[in-house]
């Protein structure tokens, strides 16, 4: 227990690398009830990091600190080799954090085109710009081409609302969304937890496309099959830290439920 | 078909505006003229204007029981400012102004405080109406000619089709509102406000602005509209437009505007507009009492609202 609360990162995959973010004894407390107790994170440049942990063990705790949804009572964060402290989810957007969300994430009414550039709408040049005009053309094209680049070929018209996509389809607009405007980090809060089979593919697909890039993706997931598809490491969180993280290919995924529900310490030989 | 109809919502009106229009022209020997078309166009001014407000807080799956009421509370202060020397014009920017404060109030209400807009909007009509009658003491005003009257003076363009300036100062708000709705990052906000509040929030939308800014702009429309009231009717009566609020809402629905938000917009309102105009029109040509003009109204709504679900169910 004691090797895996230290800050044991990157000792095969990472050690050369710098990581793109990283937390430290990040802490939250709400009265009398510690969401997050001293929680450290490491995330590497092209990973896939995927967080598993029980239901409030504190994953979505940590997540809302790190994309400023949350502010923590203590800890830093590191977000490529500077610190940062974020009071507000656009502040981390801005930092170039992006999230998808499980469910809500788009507007059915409105074409994919409008939302994927929903609230950083695209202005035309000069004066028209001025006048606030919208340049369609251009978000129509750049929207196109994200789709293209992550293999999206099942959208046809950009300009079809959202809500004539099916489910999988409507979370690829959101991922593609975070892969536009993502330039550090992509986080995916259960993105498959409302698909079915097939469109959970598409999603994990998504996944490894975005991160072929060089951009990292951190995937909080209770899918255990998806976290061990995509996934480069698994960071372990259990009573509101990170009790260790392990490489894939080295456990098996009934290893990883045990790491979960604390039936099992992990063993040294795990650790990624 | 019904995907046609779906993805674009103005297609239904516009064959219903086309339909009840063919039907009166054959129907009677007077609704096919200009004149009569003139005035079809002149006595859905303000109705219009004021259903062009409405449609925007509409969008943000709003409502407003109150823009008739600001509206005729704008034609007293226009009105009373004149009458007691105020200049023309800068009673007419008070009117503006005033109307856009009141509905500002309600939209911070709705953004800030979080209650309802039909609550929000219903206690402002009993408060916009009672203090119409405190400041007019119940009585009626002759409006005074020159600028207040200014939008019933008429251009006749090729001779003899009558435009009024208030025509063509709503055709002129419909265009500019219709601009900013399609064409601006502001007229996406409002529609994604209104069609998935939680998702614009997640995109980094201020919610609360989009919402205050909406009934602001609306406000000002109300104004608008007051004084083109003034025109049509140069009288300033407290009693007036006393179901213009309905009215309006109508004409936002028949012209296929959500109730729940987020889908439609102005020019299915235009048309909504033209539709209840051109009907009781044409059923008074025919000679039909006004109580079957409203039952044909009220059944119009229904039917438009039981139109939009059934081509948006999914299919």
């Amino acid at each position: 227990m004691s090797t895996a609360t230290e800050p044991s990162t990157g000792r095969t995959t990472a050690a050369a690398r710098e990581p793109m973010m990283t937390a430290r004894g990040l802490v939250k407390r709400y009265g009398h009830v510690t969401a997050i107790n001293g929680a450290d994170f490491d995330l590497y440049p092209g990973e896939v990091l995927a967080i598993v942990g029980d239901n409030g063990a504190g994953k979505s705790s940590l997540i809302k600190a790190l994309t400023g949804a949350l502010i923590p009572d203590a800890g830093e964060i590191k977000l490529d080799g500077k610190q940062v402290r974020f009071h507000s989810p656009v502040e981390a957007r801005n930092e170039g954090i992006e999230t998808v969300y499980q469910t809500l994430a788009v507007a059915p009414a409105l074409d994919i085109a409008t939302n994927l550039f929903l609230g950083r709408e695209l202005r035309r040049e000069g004066l028209l710009g001025k006048l606030r005009l919208l340049d369609r053309k251009a978000m129509r094209t750049r929207a196109r081409d994200e789709l293209n680049s992550l293999g999206i070929a099942t959208i046809q018209d950009i300009t079809q609302p959202v809500e004539s996509l099916s489910g999988g389809q409507r979370q690829a607009v959101a991922v593609a969304r975070a892969a536009m405007f993502g330039s550090k980090v992509v986080i995916m809060d259960e993105p498959t937890a409302a698909l079915g089979v097939r469109e959970t593919a598409q999603v994990l697909e998504l996944i490894k496309r975005i991160s072929e890039r060089g951009l990292p993706v951190v995937l909080i997931s209770h899918d255990m099959p998806a976290v061990f598809e995509v996934s480069d490491r698994i960071h372990v969180h259990r009573l509101g830290k990170r009790t260790g993280v392990v490489d894939p290919k080295k456990v098996s995924m009934s290893d990883v439920v045990s790491f979960i529900t604390g039936a099992e310490d992990i063993p040294a030989e795990a650790l990624s | 078909m019904r995907k046609a109809f779906a993805r674009n919502p103005v297609l239904g009106p516009t064959a219903a505006l086309l339909l009840v229009m063919i039907f009166f022209s054959i129907a009677t020997d007077t609704f096919l003229n200009v004149d009569n078309f003139s005035l079809i166009v002149q006595q859905s001014v303000v109705i219009g204007t004021l259903a062009l407000g409405q449609t925007l807080i509409i969008l943000t799956a709003g409502i407003d029981l109150a823009n008739a009421a600001i509206a005729v509370f704008g034609t007293l202060l226009l009105t009373r400012l004149t009458i007691g020397g105020t200049p023309p014009f800068i009673a007419v920017v008070a009117g503006l102004i005033a109307c856009t404060l009141i509905a500002t109030i309600s939209g911070t209400l709705v953004a800030r405080v979080k209650l309802p807009p039909f609550i929000v909007t219903l206690g402002m009509l009993a408060v916009v109406t009672a203090v119409t009658n405190l400041y007019s003491a119940g009585t009626t005003y002759p409006v005074p000619d020159g600028l207040l009257t200014f939008l019933g003076s008429s251009l006749y363009l090729f001779g003899r089709v009558q435009f009024t300036m208030g025509m063509i100062l709503a055709a002129i708000l419909f265009v500019v509102m219709w601009f900013v709705l399609s064409k601006t990052g502001w007229g996406r906000h409002v529609y994604a406000v209104g069609n998935e509040p939680e998702a614009a929030r997640l995109t980094g939308i201020h919610i609360d602005k989009t919402l205050i800014s909406v009934y602001a702009v609306a406000g000002l429309i109300y104004g608008f509209a007051a004084w083109m009231a003034l025109g049509r009717t140069p009288t300033a009566d407290p009693n007036a437009y006393q179901t213009g609020n309905l009215d309006s809402i109508t004409a936002v629905v028949i012209g296929g505007t959500s109730l729940f938000g987020g889908r439609g917009g102005v020019v299915g309102t235009v048309v909504g507009a033209l539709i209840v105009a051109v009907l009781r029109s044409g059923l008074t040509q025919m000679g039909i009492d006004s109580n079957y003009q409203n039952l044909a109204t009220g059944v119009l709504v229904i039917a438009a609202v039981a139109f939009d679900q059934a081509t948006r169910r999914k299919g």
